[in-house]
């Protein structure tokens, strides 16, 4: 993006990519967010309440928690006893506060030996790494593999049936699923860029982690807790259900426990402490939900976007099915052009229902046997045009206008706002052929580079195995492999990243195409890697004939290789035409402030844009 | 070193026999040597521009004299320090000298703190208060030509070429001497390559810093270094002035280095194709007899 675009976007007062707030800190946006989301009020509502019964218990319980009224067990729910007695006549209310204070208590407390452990443990096994991973993981796998049950059932035996001590040791046993995300976390962020300027900066390890690392885990952390805290409630109702509680403290578990062996006498004994308890995980639940949800807010978005969009438009691809079978047949005299583009237009519909357009009116045709470099700068729309020829736009992408013929009939006929895919898969791999930026990435690690070059020649020309992969060695001669056997049976990584690429070149003719989309495919290369890549293609282009669309940002690439150039801006096509007259004599200003920014020839040291006042200045 | 030029500017960075290893992740395996043997100095205002292809260790140099790589022998010097092996908080005192712009604006920005934050960091780490912090991020962003309202704004809201403003912005913080360029315009286009090289030049102009400028690209490193130094596998092969390294180099890689790199213009890159394939063919034959008669 240029600078002059740049300004446009840090003048406007809330930048246009952005459809929310322009935002200060990300956790402020997070909690807005999650108070925007129904579900997150209702979860966090019903938690306060509960906090607040619990905190609020010796003022709201009418009667303590232990008081029993033996001449009144088991009562139904009457003015006094507002949800009855137990069997011991205490007032289920009253125990149903306090056990809330001691439940959420000892939840709070396993979650937070569980944070105490696991967290800085965590920061510093993934921040330091070394031994102390080492020894930490080891740990970590010992606590893993004990059974928690019984461990519980063991540490009751021993310090007798405190609740504070078996949340302590169930704590203690959680605390690797805090130190495992932790770690994880601090892994992913240990080794960006920003962590090591901060070291140059001089700061110290204390003050990277707490500055840069600790708000990676943040959100997570959270999540996490409202998800154990749920854990360590029904773990501890459980323990308790089980009659190994204190019988002297209100829980909600041993309230459950004495429901439980009243069941005939009084079913409601144990439907009330159920409920608070179910009402408490499921808050929790909820609440772990709806952070989740706010911190991913940015894809929810999309994703309604395109429910939306199939909604509004179901209506267009009928009309679209129609039009299909009427117009086949493209304008008379361009059916010799390999590839024709007319007008075309791509868009994102938006949220709001505006369309975003990408690219706007772009018309070019290349014929066999010729170069056609599309040059433009990044976000200029030349990967989207030619992923619009390709078929291989996103989902929600939308031809807005125009059309797209390839040798003689249509791809996207005019109307029809996407690409037909029935049309495209049969032309895509055996006619059109694509050779992508990142040669890497577009090789699975996981199959042999043989298997991969082998499996679409068998599945796309039909040939037997063994005539596929005689091919195949013969395609990774003539690519200038000089030991086609070895590079066959080779895996991706065992190949640098100029012979990757050669080998995706050599999958893009295997199938001997008309037409080669070759995008940006020297950029991720060395400059020498990038000169004997350049060498190939040209020689290939050749000797196959083939038409070939070269997108690139490289001037000197255009000129190595293209027999005629599109330059694109901001989606449309500024200027085309023969090499030499747009390399030489550009008409268009943008195609002169491009070619100016090109350092070959310039004087070393000069400014190279003084000329033109610095528009962000 | 030998020229002129070079004496008159005293160097106050040296590196001496420098070796850079990482230890293999393999039981009890040789560790990787990334660097062998380097030996580059850097006077005042002085850019020292350092070419190579991928692997070849340009980016470990930099990391190694920001303390970011580990040292196994020689000597990095700065301003008559050994630095080599700095503490954390020599090298707290080293960063008001010393400073980095790294290759992608993407991940060198903390993607949760606002610009001002990012700018204010290194100031906090020196003690600075914080109206003079905010008054010297105001200044930065005037430096680098953002406008002031940036404080507040977040990376994401920025494109490429405004982030790296920002990067170098937090590495003017402190007026370093020196600032150690990683591939600083590599992931930018054209235009704002053009921009940003005019900012960098602009800098040094105005305040005299050195730049210590990693690239891979050639023609960059001509347009922006005094002298310039090629790497491959890990050794330099090539230093001298920029002119005479990037027009007319003496070493078998730096010609084919120059030579690779295409021209805009579809005749004289025919031309140089030629060349290409000429000096390519001459290197080849010469191979095979060092290999003869070896």
């Amino acid at each position: 993006m240029s600078d002059s675009v740049e300004t446009a976007a840090v003048a406007a007062p809330a930048p246009s990519l952005h459809t929310g707030q322009s935002g200060t800190v990300v956790r402020s946006t997070v909690i807005r967010r999650l108070l925007r989301n129904p579900l997150g009020i209702i979860a966090i509502t019903l938690l306060l309440a509960i906090s607040l019964l619990a905190v609020l218990a010796p003022v709201l319980a009418p009667f303590q928690e232990n008081y029993s009224n033996i001449a009144k067990t088991l009562a139904a729910p009457d003015s006094v006893n507002i949800l009855g007695t137990d069997s011991a006549g205490r007032d289920v209310w009253s125990r149903l506060l306090f056990g809330a204070q001691l439940t959420l208590l000892s939840a709070l407390l396993c979650a937070g030996v569980a944070i105490a452990i696991g967290l800085p443990a965590g920061l510093i096994a993934g921040y330091y790494a070394g031994k102390f991973e080492a020894v930490s993981n080891w740990v970590v796998s010992i606590l893993m593999s004990l059974p928690g049950l019984i461990v519980l059932l063991t540490i009751r035996a021993a310090f007798g049936p405190s609740v504070w001590i078996s949340m302590i040791a169930f704590g203690i046993l959680i605390s690797p699923s805090y130190f495992r995300l932790t770690r994880t976390a601090v892994q992913s962020v240990r080794n960006e860029l920003y962590v090591d300027a901060a070291r140059v900066s001089g700061l110290s390890d204390l003050s990277i982690i707490a500055r840069h690392i600790f708000s990676v885990v943040r959100a997570p952390i959270i999540i996490q807790t409202a998800a154990i805290a749920g854990v360590a409630i029904a773990i501890q109702s459980g323990l308790e259900f089980l009659g190994l509680g204190d019988p002297t403290k209100a829980t909600w578990g041993v309230m459950l426990s004495e429901g439980f062996k009243n069941v005939y006498l009084n079913p409601t004994l144990l439907f009330w402490p159920a409920l608070a308890m179910a009402l408490t995980i499921g808050g929790l639940v909820l609440l772990g939900n709806a952070i989740r949800d706010a911190l991913e807010d940015g894809e929810k978005i999309k994703h309604r976007k395109k429910v939306a969009l199939t909604k509004g438009t179901t209506a267009a691809p009928a009309r679209a099915g129609q039009q299909r079978k009427s117009v086949t047949a493209v304008d008379l005299g361009t059916e010799h052009h390999l590839v024709k583009v007319t007008n075309l237009g791509v868009g994102y519909p938006q949220a709001d229902g505006s369309v975003k357009k990408v690219v706007d009116d772009v018309s070019f045709h290349v014929d066999r046997g010729e170069i056609l470099g599309i040059v433009g700068e990044s976000g200029s729309g030349k990967s989207q045009t030619a992923f619009s020829i390709l078929g291989l736009l996103p989902d929600n992408a939308r031809i807005v206008a125009g059309s797209i013929q390839f040798d003689g009939n249509y791809t996207v006929a005019p109307g029809e706002d996407r690409v037909d895919q029935a049309r495209l898969s049969r032309l895509r791999g055996k006619r059109i052929s694509y050779i992508p930026q990142e040669p890497m990435s577009n090789l699975d690690p996981a199959f042999t580079i043989g298997y991969q070059l082998v499996t679409p020649m068998v599945r796309v020309l039909g040939i037997p195995k063994e005539e596929a992969r005689k091919r195949a060695l013969k395609l990774l001669a003539d690519v200038g492999i000089a030991n086609p056997e070895r590079t066959f049976s080779a895996y991706p990584h065992e190949v640098s990243g100029g012979m990757a690429q050669r080998v995706l070149i050599a999958g893009a003719i295997s199938c001997e195409p008309d037409l080669v989309i070759a995008d940006e495919p020297t950029t991720a290369l060395d400059v020498t890697v990038q000169a004997d890549v350049l060498d190939l293609l040209r020689e290939l282009q050749q000797r196959l004939n083939i038409g070939v669309i070269l997108v690139t940002h490289n001037f000197g690439v255009v000129a190595d290789l293209c027999d005629r150039v599109a330059v694109m801006q901001n989606g449309r096509l500024v200027e085309e035409g023969p090499v030499r007259d747009i390399l030489r004599n550009p008409k268009e200003q943008y195609t002169r402030t491009l070619l100016a920014s090109m350092l070959e020839g310039k004087t070393p040291m000069s400014m190279l844009v003084s000329s033109q006042k610095e528009p962000v200045a | 070193m030998s020229t002129v030029e070079v004496q008159e500017i005293a160097p106050f960075l040296t590196v001496e026999n420098l070796v850079v290893e990482y230890p293999s992740k393999k039981f009890r395996a040789k560790p990787f040597r990334a660097l062998t043997d380097i030996n580059i100095s850097i006077g005042q205002g002085e850019t020292l521009g350092l070419v190579g292809e991928s692997g070849s260790g340009k980016t470990t140099l930099g990391r190694a004299v920001l303390g970011l790589a580990p040292v196994a022998a020689g000597r990095i010097t700065f301003e008559g320090r050994d630095i080599s092996h700095a503490t954390r908080k020599q090298r707290r005192s080293l960063s008001r000298d010393l400073q980095v712009v790294f290759q992608d604006p993407y991940t060198s920005l903390n993607p949760a703190l606002e610009i001002g934050a990012i700018l204010a960091e290194p100031l906090g780490v020196q003690g600075l208060e914080q109206t003079a912090a905010r008054k010297r991020v105001k200044e930065l962003l005037d430096q680098v030509g953002l406008p002031s309202d940036a404080i507040h704004r977040l990376p994401r809201e920025f494109s490429g070429g405004q982030r790296q403003r920002v990067a170098i912005a937090r590495a003017l913080a402190l007026s370093p001497k020196l600032i150690v360029c990683d591939e600083p315009v590599s992931a930018l286009d054209l235009s704002t390559q053009a921009r940003v090289l005019d900012l960098f030049l602009q800098i040094q102009k105005d305040t005299g810093v050195s730049y210590l400028f990693v690239s891979h690209d050639l023609d960059v490193v001509r347009h922006i270094s005094h002298r310039v130094a090629v790497m491959y596998h890990g050794e330099i092969v090539e230093e001298g002035p920029a002119d005479v390294v990037t027009l007319d180099p003496e070493h078998p890689y730096t010609q084919r280095l120059l030579l690779a790199s295409p021209v805009p213009d579809p005749d004289r890159q025919e031309q140089r194709r030629a060349d290409r394939h000429r000096l390519l063919d001459i290197q080849r034959h010469q191979n095979e007899q060092a290999g003869v008669s070896a």
